[in-house]
């Protein structure tokens, strides 16, 4: 497979990894919606929410009891693994042009986004 | 307000900035944190939380258009995006040790320079240069479609390319935009790469950069789902309907309209941030 057909279907992959996630994050807000429609509502304080919201364990927890926070929550972590699949997917394509300059400089990028991700959450 | 009314003025609003966005080329992030809390009053730290998902979103909707086109460098992207990511963790480090007055004041000055990027002319191109040593051990140079033909361009300046990358990924970590402004300077000016190649490439940049320091965002709280959720769909949404028409219209007069809005809001940014109002 050429470079720019590779290019066209991880695009295309990506594009579709968007799409889930849209879709998972619009469930949890017309499921929020439905439940909590009428609640008054201010973020004019910040203060940071519970477990299920700023941990990965937390998050997916809520997701599997169907709550809608997790849901969404769910659908934002779905959203920020596409670029993180990207590069993984370049370590691929340099990988089998056989271009090892690259392929490391891709597993350097994807070594600092999963040390963020780990080291975060 | 109650969640349902607070709800659908966020998707609205975030929307329009996804289509402006996308129309004037400036991205959507750089409106919707203004929109949010000077508008509706939303704390900053949701602001830029929700942004930073949204920036995501339209990168990674946007990559396969692009690729298409067949405008960007994966190479000189992958390359750089070391500098973005790194820069990206330590900005968003910074984000939740200094003041968010600072934060406000910071954003306003991004603004400032946005509006002035809008009220400056299109961008007239380069001549395209030979490689220096170090681009040419990297092989970083390539080829672009210029009316129908392939044309070769070459890169030079890396190391200060790579610096203002850094700087660029600090922006982006620190206020939760895409900063492909930044970016595209870096490339356009320090490393003369092609306009056209610069753009699509920093797009591409933009959703690994804004990955980086969204780990860091999501577990000091700053992701609120109930304000994220509309602001992620509403810049998605506008966005993909403001690229489709954007093959049809030269935008200029939007452009100054764009600028003279952003040129607002930096201003009351910077008031509120010296306030300490935000």
């Amino acid at each position: 497979m050429d470079d720019r057909r590779l290019e066209i279907l991880i695009g295309n992959l990506l594009r579709a990894g968007v799409m889930l996630a849209a879709a998972v994050v619009l469930a949890g807000g017309i499921l929020y919606l439905a439940q909590q429609h009428g609640q008054p509502v201010s973020y004019h304080v910040f203060h940071p929410g519970g477990e299920d919201t700023r941990t990965l364990s937390g998050v997916i927890h809520s997701a599997m009891h169907l709550e809608s926070v997790g849901l969404i929550q769910l659908g934002l972590l779905l959203l920020i693994a596409t670029p993180i699949a990207r590069v993984a997917f370049a370590i691929v394509g340099f990988a089998l042009e056989r271009d090892r300059l690259y392929a490391i400089v891709s597993t350097i990028v994807l070594v600092i986004l999963i040390y963020s991700l780990l080291h975060a959450t | 307000m109650t969640a349902s009314a607070f709800t659908l003025i966020l998707f609205a609003v975030s929307a329009l900035a996804g289509f402006l966005g996308a129309l004037t080329g400036l991205g959507g992030g750089v409106v919707v944190v203004p929109a949010l809390t000077l508008l509706l009053g939303v704390d900053i730290r949701y602001a830029i939380g929700a942004s930073l998902v949204s920036v995501i979103a339209t990168s990674s909707g946007a990559a396969a258009a692009y690729v298409r086109e067949g405008f960007s460098n994966i190479r000189i992207g992958m390359l750089l995006e070391i500098a973005t990511t790194l820069g990206a963790l330590a900005g968003a480090f910074l984000a939740v040790h200094i003041t968010t007055h600072a934060i406000a004041i910071i954003f306003g000055l991004v603004l400032l320079q946005a509006a002035y990027q809008s009220f400056k002319s299109e961008h007239g191109a380069h001549e395209t240069v030979e490689s220096d040593t170090l681009s040419r051990k990297l092989r970083l140079g390539s080829t672009y479609p210029v009316d129908g033909e392939m044309q070769s361009y070459g890169v030079r300046n890396v190391p200060a390319g790579f610096s203002l990358m850094f700087g660029a990924g600090a922006l982006s970590g620190l206020l939760g935009i895409g900063s492909g402004a930044v970016k595209v300077i870096a490339m356009d000016r320090a490393m003369r790469i092609p306009f056209k190649v610069s753009t699509t490439t920093s797009n591409f940049m933009i959703g690994v950069t804004a990955a980086a320091s969204a780990g860091v965002y999501l577990s000091r709280g700053y992701v609120d789902p109930r304000v994220a959720m509309p602001v992620m769909l509403g810049v998605l949404g506008g966005a993909l309907l403001g690229a489709r028409i954007l093959s049809r219209a030269r935008a200029s007069t939007l452009r100054m309209v764009f600028g003279l809005v952003v040129l607002a809001l930096a201003i009351e940014m910077i008031a509120n941030g010296i306030l300490g109002k935000v």
